[in-house]
């Protein structure tokens, strides 16, 4: 049983009248479809709750990456039993890998806006592109796995120097985000599969996926780079 | 297609079973009243920590009956232990500072009150929004299941300072287990408010209802977004600094132990961390948290003012601007929590400087409530009483801060109780006055039944002279070179002032006591109070609009259209003195 959405009693007086439209609240209830709404104006609507919320999760994330940042800045340079790592060269592939799954996911992307335009045969298309870039999403994940056990191999624990400590604590919290990253393109896939994906699910999904890339990237430089 | 439709448009539909409805509730509402409910027990648990400590310090070789019930070995012959005195301290701070003084006045009013203030049925992400708080509910147990672990919960103070903090058992009781007990519950409390931040922030962003633009907010909704804003970015650091402190622990790095570092005649097996990097990452968080705390009393005092003053205020955007000032200034002075720790003095002079600068804002947001109250004439009830009790509490507890503000004053009063006095002062008691207030104006919204006035009224007299009563002595303690943290005060000089701390252990108990004719209150309306009409106060903002309590889709799956400022009060309207915010008539004010 759709919702109907009542619209509320109109404003008589046109000062009143003018300074509703200029206000910024006009899109509350965002989240209701009107009744009439067909299952491509669904399917299009792009919900800016999501966009926010996806924007204000990746500020909280930079913030407890800058935490961890200020955290390696201090404890390099103001110790003398920093003793600085070589990266395992496995990181150069999978940093590769993931750059490449951003590429799928906006090929995803892509196909899937032709999906709306009314391609239906887009969708299993837009669906084998957002499954490379889920697979890609796991070799990475491997690939940091590897990571670890090379410098196992070499020796270089959890706690054995403070490089090894941050390496292995940041790969990791960056890892376990890229999981969740994972889980939202399930979340989007299994939506899609369905037809009932909407764009702004999709654009959150793939904004928090490139952001990981970009993460990464700087993580990369940061375990890097010698103070 | 109807059935798609529908689906979208409410996030959830009505819960019908026990578990749906009151449990794991998606609703905004029910997630506000459990948050309220945790605040609740916390501060009661709390509370009974700080009279133990208060007798003990009144009375230390009095054996306190039943004490050695909540302690293994802290508590002989129910004579409390020094170490004891330390883990009931820090138990009582982090469960005031986390569980209450956030939980209550940011969460549980926030979830409740924040999407109907701005005309949404409910926060964009409910699951979220509950995972939010039983993350938080979890993060509680774990903290007190710490009474009940090997040798009890930690010592080292809400602030947990590093290395005593890192380095485990060898440190002290509590410091094993007790420690790590402590940074999960936590870090497991930081993923709740950033779960939670997320929801206030997208919701006061994306889901206002047409003709809310951001100026037509009321002051609670604006108190509450910059909060969120403050905790999204303050939680976002605390969780790492507390995801190293349990490395340091369980997996022997060394991000916060120094090398060389002999605990107990034993050499720690760390190397080369640093102590002061633990107090950065901590009062990095810390000092916006003070605001976390008393920035929605804030909010919800201008709410509660206006709606008795029955005119509005001097300037809505004064109070605003210098809500994001605090807010901006906080993350710019947590240095002055670290005057004596040992930075380079340079930094406590940079530090200072905006300590004394965020006075503007603070003295701005105080004068623009003194300004507006003088010559109107306010409706004296339990909640607007309460409102000018915080503006007491927060004046009188700011005014002790331009002296801490200064290091070279701070260097003598840092470890006294002086600064006990001010924090209590400044924030706990304010904030928990604003907690007061918002309960007795909007419990009969939530419940839909009025509150007590009389007994409010006398509540609030015993709270508002025992609180004053209680913390204006630390000050003068504090003076008098009274060291904090101390178990007892045996020593010479001291010995004058302990019949200083009977007084306070008496009042202490007396206004506790106190409390207990609110909880009456609080029960007996839920139950058998008046049935409280849609708009009991006269008030202006659209949680007045729907019935009390509010149902389950809020505004009845229709949206209502704002067409005012929230505060057209003292104006000719067709009601009375004031319009509703969604009232189509026009306003004098043009607003």
């Amino acid at each position: 049983m759709a919702t109907t959405v009542q619209e509320p009693p109109q404003v008589e007086a046109p000062s009143d009248r003018s300074r509703l439209e200029t206000g910024n609240g006009g899109g509350g209830w965002r989240n209701v479809v009107p009744a009439e709404g067909s299952l491509k104006g669904l399917e299009d609507h792009y919900s800016p709750a999501s966009r926010t919320g996806i924007w204000v999760a990746i500020a909280a994330i930079t913030m407890s990456f800058a935490a961890f940042t200020s955290a390696l800045v201090v404890r390099q340079g103001g110790s003398t039993d920093w003793r600085h790592l070589a990266l395992p060269h496995i990181l150069y592939l999978n940093t590769l890998i993931l750059l490449s799954s951003s590429v799928t996911l906006e090929i995803g992307r892509w196909r899937f806006r032709s999906f709306i335009g009314g391609e239906i045969g887009s969708k299993f298309r837009a669906l084998h592109a957002l499954y490379i870039t889920l697979m890609l999403g796991m070799l990475f994940i491997v690939g940091q796995y590897v990571a670890w056990l090379q410098l196992k191999a070499e020796g270089l624990y959890l706690a054995t120097n403070p490089s090894s400590s941050f390496f292995y604590v940041l790969t990791a919290i960056h890892g376990l985000h890229v999981i969740g990253g994972m889980a939202g393109l399930i979340y989007v896939i299994r939506k899609l599969s369905k037809s009932a994906l909407r764009r702004g699910t999709l654009a959150a999904a793939s904004h928090y996926w490139h952001f990981m890339d970009i993460l990464w990237i700087y993580l990369l430089f940061l375990l890097w780079m010698k103070l | 297609m109807h059935d798609m439709s529908a689906h979208v448009a409410h996030h959830h539909t009505p819960p019908s079973g026990f578990v749906q409805k009151y449990v794991f509730s998606l609703d905004h509402k029910v997630i506000g009243k459990q948050y309220y409910a945790l605040a609740l027990v916390a501060v009661c648990t709390a509370m009974v920590l700080s009279w133990l400590m208060r007798l003990h310090l009144a009375w230390p070789n009095m054996a306190i009956p039943g004490l050695h019930w909540i302690t293994k070995n802290g508590a002989a012959g129910d004579l409390m232990t020094p170490d004891f005195y330390l883990q009931l301290m820090t138990m009582h701070g982090t469960i005031m500072v986390f569980f209450v003084l956030t939980t209550a006045p940011f969460a549980a009013f926030g979830n409740f009150f924040l999407p109907i203030q701005v005309g949404a049925e409910d926060m964009p992400f409910p699951h979220f929004n509950m995972m939010s708080f039983w993350v938080t509910c979890a993060a509680f147990l774990v903290l007190i299941s710490s009474f009940i672990v090997s040798d009890g919960p930690t010592l080292a103070g809400w602030t947990a300072y590093a290395p005593l903090s890192a380095v485990g058992a060898t440190a002290g009781p509590g410091q094993g287990d007790g420690q790590v007990l402590w940074a999960i519950s936590i870090a497991l409390f930081c993923v709740g408010q950033l779960l939670g931040s997320l929801n206030f922030i997208t919701t006061t962003l994306d889901l206002r209802t047409k003709g809310m633009s951001l100026m037509r907010l009321p002051l609670s909704a604006w108190g509450w977004f910059v909060t969120s804003c403050m905790g999204l970015t303050a939680f976002a650091v605390l969780l790492p600094a507390c995801i190293l402190l349990i490395l340091d622990h369980v997996a022997g790095t060394s991000f916060f132990v120094p090398s060389n570092l002999v605990l107990n005649d034993q050499l720690q097996p760390h190397s080369g961390g640093s102590t002061l990097l633990w107090q950065h990452l901590f009062w990095f968080f810390g000092h916006p948290e003070v605001y976390i705390a008393i920035v929605p009393g804030m909010g919800i005092v201008s709410h509660i003012l206006l709606a008795n003053m029955r005119r509005p205020l001097l300037s809505y955007k004064a109070i605003l601007y210098s809500m994001f000032s605090l807010a901006f200034l906080s993350y710019m002075v947590y240095g002055h929590h670290m005057f004596v720790s040992g930075m380079n003095p340079f930094s406590s002079l940079a530090f200072s400087f905006p300590t004394l600068i965020i006075t503007i804002p603070s003295t701005i947001i105080v004068l623009i409530w003194i300004g507006s109250l003088y010559g109107s004439k306010l409706r004296l009830n339990s909640a607007s009483l309460f409102a000018l009790g915080f503006i007491s509490m927060f004046v009188s507890g700011g005014v002790s801060g331009f002296f801490l503000a200064q290091p070279s004053i701070d260097i003598m009063l840092h470890g006294t109780y002086f600064v006990v006095g001010h924090f209590h002062l400044v924030m706990a008691v304010a904030a928990i006055f604003g907690i007061f207030a918002g309960t007795y104006f909007w419990w009969p919204k939530m419940t839909g039944r009025m509150m007590n006035e009389t007994l409010g009224k006398v509540h609030f007299w015993l709270s508002f002279v025992g609180t004053y009563c209680i913390f204006m002595p630390f000050h003068y303690l504090g003076i008098m070179g009274n060291v904090r943290r101390y178990a007892q005060f045996v020593d010479d000089y001291l010995q004058p002032v302990l019949g200083v701390h009977k007084f306070i252990t008496v009042c202490a108990l007396i206004t506790g006591a106190a409390q207990l004719i609110f909880i009456y209150n609080l029960i007996h309306s839920r139950w058998w109070g008046k049935d409280a009409p849609v708009n009991p106060w006269e008030a202006t903002s659209l949680e007045w609009t729907v019935p009390s309590p509010p149902p389950f889709d809020n505004f009845g799956g229709q949206h209502p259209m704002v067409y005012h400022d929230p505060y057209q009060y003292g104006v000719a309207g067709s009601t009375g003195d004031y319009i509703m915010q969604n009232s189509p008539e026009p306003s004098p004010t043009g607003q």
